[in-house]
């Protein structure tokens, strides 16, 4: 006998309310990678040595600023959640509580802070 | 609360297995990881710097083209090419395609072979630029 309500059985998120979401995720990200890594490395590449004026007017083109901006995102996500696997599997205790909450907000603020200097970048130029 | 001390499976690597290529990847794949999202960090802070003043961006681009900053690009590079690649073929296995043994030893020679190669590829071309 199972004492899991019908609903949450059907929902099938589990007792963390998740279910596969971390798991899904970290590999809708993984493709997002695959696709874009390629892309941001000819990009760099091709940056390499320049000046700041050089780097500015190459990401304030509307494509690469699109493509630079999915980028960051699926980057900064994808680090996230595999960080929080490498931390629940190795780390515990307290240490293990603050080091998931810091990951969470460092990565955060990485992305807000790259997508507000894409921001600056594409509208000032 | 005290928690008692319990027993921990033990690392298994080493006393009770021998090293193998799978696993070895595996570790890898992990480690690259880590590596690559700490220097994430550093991506957003070129981008924060070439959005900002002349002079962050020259004290950026100066920690960068400095020895240790080629160095820790070199090695940012290396573990992207690596976790692309093996990145790759673990969405093979998610899919459940070549997860059987030979397969799974024959995509991780080709998997580190190719980093090689891709890896030199990449800094052939950036040496180039910077030259």
């Amino acid at each position: 006998m199972s004492l899991r309500n019908p609903l949450s059985k059907a929902k099938g998120l589990g007792s963390a309310k998740d279910g596969t979401g971390h798991w899904w995720n970290q590999r809708l990200t993984a493709i997002a990678l695959a696709l874009l890594t390629p892309w941001f490395v000819v990009f760099a590449v091709g940056l390499l040595g320049a000046g700041q004026d050089a780097v500015r007017s190459a990401i304030a083109q509307p494509l690469p600023a699109t493509l630079l901006s999915a980028f960051v995102l699926s980057l900064f996500w994808h680090a996230r959640l595999g960080l929080q696997v490498v931390v629940e599997d190795y780390i515990h205790g307290a240490a293990e509580i603050a080091l998931q909450v810091i990951i969470k907000f460092v990565f955060a603020l990485a992305a807000i802070a790259a997508l507000l200097a894409i921001g600056r970048i594409v509208f000032t130029a | 609360m005290a928690t008692p001390k319990r027993p921990l499976s033990p690392f298994m690597i080493g006393p009770y297995y021998r090293p193998q290529l799978t696993s070895m990847m595996s570790i890898l794949h992990r480690a690259t990881g880590v590596a690559l999202a700490v220097g994430s960090l550093v991506l957003a802070a070129w981008l924060v710097a070439a959005a900002g003043s002349a002079l962050a961006y020259e004290s950026f681009a100066a920690c960068l083209g400095s020895l240790p900053g080629r160095i820790a690009l070199f090695g940012f590079s290396a573990c992207l090419v690596y976790h692309f690649l093996n990145g790759i073929r673990h969405l093979f296995w998610d899919a459940g395609r070549g997860f059987d043994i030979p397969s799974a030893y024959a995509s991780g020679y080709a998997v580190l072979a190719l980093s090689v190669l891709l890896t030199a590829v990449l800094w052939w071309f950036g040496m180039g630029g910077v030259a």
